[in-house]
């Protein structure tokens, strides 16, 4: 017999009872389906981090507050610590090796300009480094500068989608508009850049901090610490050593808040920290469809197993006959194992369009991205494969070993 | 003129089991069939004439001796040589048909053809052979139905056309007529009466006399052993080793005239 022949004769015998072939397919194509979802979500992740990598500037550092949590008994957390306003400063100042600090201060503001008005626009109140922290280019116009963060001068910094939103078909420099009803001035307006590392530029207003602090939102106990701040970003000079200023400025900072080195009140991260932490949050994700895929792969190899025994079971005369008109045991081996590969190749099938089809529509649900590897199609196709050879040599093997005058005695 | 023999068996025996329970199904066979004959082989159950139709067919191995197919000793081969064997030279026609049922007529007469390995075939080649055999046993029409849809003559016609289709050396038809009416049964032997004419070597178990009219030489097996061997209807052949039993010799050519007379009335 050849490939075309073992091809119809092992369709036609699945095809003549097709509600046991689909359940016995079940288990691989909800094996492949998740082989096909689990690297298209590992793969989205890895897009998602190398552009965060791209859009941060690959040489920066966050310093965030480490707040000790309070237990039931203590209360809220720990007020004391956290990073100051000054801190920025400080860092700017005394340490070498630093390009840029930058430090944020959000709010969500109504925006207004006439008959337009926009709802729930992010605020972003910063320090002039923010662009090269960032990584932002300025479209026309200009940034604001260290004077504006100083007396909190009521200027603003439009994202390219606002501006085009609020000032269609003009120039908004020199205009104003009303960021909850306190009048700001358009000094510039940035380059688009789009949607990068989970955070749209073009949808955010920028204004100084102090602003912020002032108008917007007040920081908590500023008349005894400063002014405290969430999180200070730092680009460190591409010729500095990066640990060198992680060391400089944890002094530096434990020396500003009065702590020791061993418990500090503040974290310093790396990209690579934050890369990791990302990858640790998908990588059980990942880690948990591994194992449904292995688990189901292994399961629907199970099922094949069984109906094939089954199978053998029941057309053991059919076995006979054939037997007896020629056919060798490694014909009737090779006719079961291609029934058996092509259950669970048609299962590989059915569980690509799922796989893909469930990546989308979990891309589109989750909000988490998602990218179809062509070598996940290849690799779960392989896979499903490999199942059918494995579980359905056990049947092919006992329908082979059959005695032709048994089995045509065989009722 | 020298004989042209197709099979020969020396001292053929079959043993099943070991030690007590052991049971001789055939004790010692000796057995020459030319090309061209329409052998019976008859005998009640269990006297070893399916083990022997067995062996014969090259389904099963016998114990002890020696069976020689076409000049080649068959004996010692394994389960895929015999297999081979079986689909390039020889045909089977069983009692229940044993038609493949989700299959049509054609394409149950095509089947062996796929299993051929010294004549590869295309499936046009296949499909002309097969309608042609079908034609040959009378089978022209209702080639495409499935066996479920034919007679019972017509669905064992289908497996003489299966039987056929590697044009084998020798064709093994265990009782063909079993499971057919009289008048089925009659039809079926004119067809393997019209293929032995055209010259097919033909070896049928059956235990119904009228059928064994047919033939032209009736071997009759009693406990494993060959117990007469003669030309139907004339003087029993010489090569007979082992003694003919009595019953044998006194009952059997009684049976043949018996029923050539009640087939007269």
């Amino acid at each position: 017999m050849n490939v075309i022949e073992l091809i119809k004769v092992a369709f036609k015998s699945l095809t003549s009872n097709k509600l046991r072939s689909m359940l016995t397919m079940l288990g691989v194509i909800i094996g492949v389906a998740a082989v096909i979802m689990m690297i298209a979500i590992s793969a989205g992740t890895e897009a998602t981090i190398s552009e965060a990598i791209s859009g941060l500037g690959s040489n920066l550092l966050f310093i965030t507050p480490a707040f000790e949590r309070g237990g039931p008994q203590e209360g809220p957390a720990n007020p004391r610590g956290g990073l100051v306003y000054s801190d920025v400063a400080a860092i700017r100042t005394q340490v070498s090796g630093v390009a840029g600090v930058s430090v944020e201060q959000q709010d969500s503001v109504t925006v207004k300009v006439g008959d337009t008005t926009i709802n729930s626009v992010t605020m972003v109140g910063t320090t002039p480094d923010y662009t090269t922290v960032r990584n932002v280019q300025i479209g026309s116009g200009r940034f604001v500068n260290e004077q504006e963060v100083q007396y909190a001068d009521k200027v603003v910094v439009l994202g390219s989608a606002i501006a085009q939103q609020l000032f269609p078909g003009t120039d908004p420099i020199g205009q104003s508009i009303y960021a909850n009803n306190v009048n700001l001035t358009v000094i510039g307006v940035l380059a688009p850049k789009g949607l990068s590392a989970g955070t749209n530029f073009d949808n955010m207003i920028y204004v100084p901090i102090n602003l912020v602090f002032r108008k917007f939102v007040p920081s908590q106990f500023a008349r005894f610490l400063g002014d405290r701040v969430r999180t200070i970003f730092v680009s460190v000079d591409k010729n500095a050593n990066m640990n060198d200023v992680i060391l400089q400025i944890s002094i530096l900072l434990a020396n500003r808040h009065n702590v020791s080195l061993d418990s500090p009140d503040f974290n310093i991260n790396t990209q690579s920290d934050i890369i990791q932490t990302r990858e640790s949050t998908t990588a059980s994700f990942r880690s948990l469809l591994a194992w449904v895929a292995g688990v189901s792969l292994i399961v629907g190899g199970i099922g094949i197993m069984n109906i094939m025994l089954v199978s053998v079971t029941e057309r053991t005369r059919e076995i006979g006959l054939r037997q007896a008109v020629g056919a060798t045991p490694g014909d009737i081996q090779i006719q079961f194992l291609s029934e058996a590969l092509m259950l669970s190749l048609f299962g590989g099938i059915f569980g690509i369009l799922a796989g893909v089809g469930g990546s989308m529509l979990f891309g589109s649900l989750s909000g988490m991205r998602t990218v179809i590897v062509p070598y996940s199609i290849a690799l779960s196709f392989f896979s499903a494969a490999l199942v059918g050879i494995f579980f359905g040599y056990i049947p092919a093997q006992k329908a082979a070993q059959l005695d032709p005058i048994e089995a045509l005695r065989h009722e | 003129m020298e004989r042209d023999i197709l099979i020969e068996t020396v001292d053929l025996k079959k043993v099943y089991g070991e030690g007590e329970g052991q049971v001789i199904a055939l004790d010692g066979i000796n057995l020459q069939i030319d090309n061209g004959e329409f052998v019976a082989i008859m005998g009640p159950s269990g006297s070893g004439k399916s083990t022997l139709m067995n062996i014969l067919g090259c389904m099963d191995r016998p114990t002890e001796g020696k069976y020689i197919l076409a000049g080649e000793d068959v004996s010692e081969y394994d389960r895929t040589d015999l297999a081979q064997i079986r689909g390039q030279f020889l045909g089977f026609v069983f009692q229940s048909y044993n038609l493949l049922p989700r299959m049509t007529a054609l394409e149950n007469v095509m089947m062996p053809m796929m299993y051929h390995r010294e004549r590869r075939t295309t499936s046009e080649e296949r499909l002309e052979k097969a309608v042609e055999v079908l034609q040959k046993v009378g089978l022209g029409e209702r080639i495409d139905h499935l066996p479920s849809e034919l007679s019972g003559g017509q669905q064992q016609r289908v497996a003489i056309a299966r039987a056929l289709i590697n044009d084998p050396l020798v064709i093994f038809a265990d009782e063909p007529t079993g499971n057919l009416d009289s008048r089925s049964g009659e039809e079926l032997m004119e067809l393997l009466d019209a293929l032995h004419q055209s010259g097919k070597t033909i070896v049928m178990v059956t235990h119904d006399e009228n059928i064994a009219r047919h033939t032209e030489r009736i071997i009759h097996i009693l406990d494993g052993k060959l117990a007469y061997d003669r030309k139907n209807g004339h003087k029993p052949l010489g090569l007979v080793q082992s003694a003919p039993s009595e019953a044998g010799q006194t009952q059997a050519p009684d049976e043949v005239q018996i029923s050539s007379e009640g087939e007269k009335s």
